[in-house]
């Protein structure tokens, strides 16, 4: 089996579903011609065409907009959106539009869309490069969010949103693009949306985290007996298999790259709360980014969550 | 009946110097030898900032950096008629302007170094960031001309952006604004004819984006955007119109963006090296070098000193940049809101 990173696996995963599904579509800003800015299109456009990898205007509202007219019609649209940062212009087609097309008529249009985006920090890039407000989308109903966290889940997760009849946004962490290579087999297998995977199994304590934080949890964590829940769908998220992790630990820390106020961090401390809160041992903990806008490149290590930050974590629910 | 004609227009090029240096007379601007110069120097100091920084940038020592190669006279041309009391809204690719307007050289280095604190524009320019989100700016130009015009200040707005730009919303929206109010904004678009790998044929199905502004209801002009001159007169006359009540113009400047998109960009997979070798033929400082070695003020030796000065200025920036002490990880927060909440005045304190 090929070991592959996550820009391969991803290509690999549109590659077969546009060989196996004529209505699958990719379009955005260079994703034909010049392959994706970090090259997940690439060999597309050579293979499949201009009529269905289709280089657009600059225009994100647009592609968006454009994307919902097309899956409404009956194709199966990827829209690009080269970075989370751009992707505000294109939030009111998401929100008033793909996510309610089905309430809106009713059921007679839906929107079977998948979004594909770079986010998150960590790369040295330019300002609005490096966001990672996955919260803002998971707070609109319609809409399904995932993010991926090695080639392995790249690929089962693209299957599985190009297959879903609803608009499902894919966060594509950045600096895991090239990090890791998994074994990532050819053809079929569906990563289900709304399904938690356990990356590591313990006693003690539960950590919770998704997309590019995942990794840098599992260093984090080798000491300690911990189960790892990588989340992969954000929302709806696994509630299910958080809730029985910490009713078996009784620990929670939460870590996500995103700030801390109104992250996603916040509504699954929130869910134990309601559904575990008498199996707790200590304190639901969150490491977070700082309420801040994301800072340029000299300070982006002090705003992202360390291994150091944790670490302390979770010796605090640990020794409460 | 027949059809009633109700609207017609024409879109005009204007161009100056030509590419062998020669400059229609007629059209000339009134520029002194000095000021000629000064342009002239400009354009040399705004490629040795470019040469520089991508020294700099294959060092590891620069984030990455947009070049602005091909694009000095626009940058520059259109700078020289801006008046200090103006604000402009640049994007991200306009070393040049900043440059010519006198903004800091170091911090320009430290902004791409990826410094927040090169961002602090120096009191005495009306600058506002780097926009790198394209095209959202062009709404904040036609407000702060708003803005002017309620407090009756004599003074003119310019936004610069390039043409990918003129496929956001916010340029349709701004330009309409622009248009409905009558303001004193002049919005300056380099088309260097490139959107990272989308030509800007892919970009728009119309012959020229200056006729854009048509459908908004003003005036819009293409210029040489490799003819200094031209671009400066072109900007010159926008800016005299808005401010004397005349409302805005669009400035098309055709120009190319001879390097990469960006440092992270290999162009190569996407277009002709006989393209940018064409365009580079037609280098702005080349023509603008060979118009003055014609009028007389212009030497081998001249050139090669104007150079070395660029080149010591940028020793001189890069040498200050990167005496400037690393932030403080309490810097992130230093800015972010005119008073912290106390959750953000805890983080602060536990970085
Ligand atoms: C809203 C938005 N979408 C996408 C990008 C990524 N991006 C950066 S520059 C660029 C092309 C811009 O082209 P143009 O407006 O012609 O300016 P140029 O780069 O040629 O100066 C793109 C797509 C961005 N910065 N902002
Ligand atoms: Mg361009």
């Amino acid at each position: 089996m090929a070991k592959l990173n996550m820009v391969q696996a991803i290509n690999l995963a549109l590659r077969e579903e546009m060989a196996r599904d004529d209505r699958v579509v990719v379009m955005g800003e260079d994703v034909g011609r010049d392959g994706g800015v970090f090259r997940v299109t690439e060999g597309l456009r050579e293979h499949f065409g201009a009529e269905r990898v289709i280089d657009t205007p600059l225009s994100e509202s647009g592609i968006v907009g454009a994307a919902t007219g097309m899956a409404a019609y009956g194709l199966r649209p990827v829209a690009e959106i080269q970075f989370m940062g751009f992707i505000y212009s294109a939030l009111d087609q998401l929100s008033a539009h793909g996510a309610r097309l089905r309430t809106r008529s009713r059921g007679r249009y839906t929107c079977p869309l998948v979004v594909r985006t770079p986010y998150g920090a960590g790369i040295k890039a330019p300002e609005l490069h490096e966001e990672s407000s996955e919260a803002i989308f998971c707070h609109i109903p319609g809409i399904k969010v995932v993010a991926p966290s090695g080639p392995y889940t790249a690929k089962g997760l693209m299957l599985a949103a190009l297959r879903d009849p609803d608009p499902v946004l894919y966060l594509e962490p950045t600096r895991l693009y090239r990090l890791i290579r998994e074994e990532v087999p050819e053809g079929e297998y569906l990563t289900e949306l709304g399904r938690a995977r356990l990356a590591r199994t313990g006693d003690n304590v539960t950590v919770i985290a998704w997309g590019s934080m995942l990794e840098r949890v599992l260093k984090a964590v080798e000491p300690y007996s911990a189960d790892v829940i990588d989340l992969l769908t954000l929302s709806p998220f696994d509630a299910e298999t958080v809730l029985a992790s910490v009713r078996k630990t009784g620990r929670a820390v939460i870590v996500h790259e995103a700030i801390k106020t109104c992250g996603l961090g916040a509504e699954i401390a929130a869910t134990i709360a309601e559904d575990a809160i008498l199996h707790l041992r200590a304190p639901v903990l969150r490491v977070t980014a700082p309420d801040v806008p994301v800072p340029l490149g000299k300070l982006i290590d002090h705003y992202l969550p360390t291994a150091e930050q944790i670490r302390a974590a979770l010796d605090e629910v640990l020794q409460y | 009946m027949p059809n009633e004609v109700i609207a017609e227009f024409k879109v005009t090029r204007m161009s100056i110097l030509d590419e062998n240096g020669i400059a229609d007379v007629a059209l000339m601007p009134e520029l002194s030898h000095e000021e000629i110069r000064k342009m002239y120097e400009l354009m040399l100091l705004a490629r040795a900032f470019d040469q520089r920084a991508l020294a700099l940038q294959r060092e590891g020592r620069l984030g990455t950096y947009p070049p602005i190669m091909g694009q000095e006279a626009a940058q520059v041309g259109s700078a020289m008629a801006i008046k200090p009391a103006d604000w402009v809204f640049p994007s991200f690719r306009e070393t040049g302007v900043h440059l010519s307007l006198g903004y800091p050289i170091a911090q320009i280095f430290q902004y791409w170094s990826g410094d927040e604190r090169g961002q602090l524009t120096p009191d005495n320019l009306n600058i506002f960031p780097f926009c790198v989100s394209v095209g959202t700016h062009i709404p904040h130009a036609v407000g702060a001309a708003m803005a002017a015009r309620y407090r009756r200040d004599p003074i003119a707005v310019v936004a610069y952006f390039g043409d990918g730009a003129t496929s956001k919303g916010d340029f349709h929206e701004g330009f309409n604004m622009a248009g409905v109010f009558r303001l004193p904004v002049v919005f300056i678009c380099q088309n260097n004819q490139w959107a990272i790998s989308i030509p800007v044929k892919e970009q728009t199905a119309a012959a020229s984006l200056a006729q854009k502004a048509v459908a908004y209801g003003f005036e819009g002009i293409q210029v040489d955007g490799n003819d200094v001159f031209a671009v400066y007169c072109a900007t010159r006359n926008a800016l005299e119109k808005a401010r004397g009540n005349g409302g805005p113009t669009f400035i098309e400047c055709l120009t190319y963006r001879v390097a990469d998109h960006t440092t992270a960009d290999d162009a190569g997979r996407y277009r002709s090296s006989e393209e940018v070798a064409a365009w580079r033929a037609r280098d702005p400082i080349l023509r603008l070098e060979r118009f003055m070695a014609a009028q007389g003020f212009w030497s081998e030796d001249y050139g090669r000193e104007a150079r070395s000065r660029a080149s010591a200025s940028m020793d001189e920036a890069v040498h200050e940049m990167e005496g400037f002490p690393p932030p403080a990880a309490a810097d992130m927060f230093e800015h972010a809101c005119a008073s912290l909440s106390p959750r953000q005045t805890r983080q602060q304190e536990g970085l």
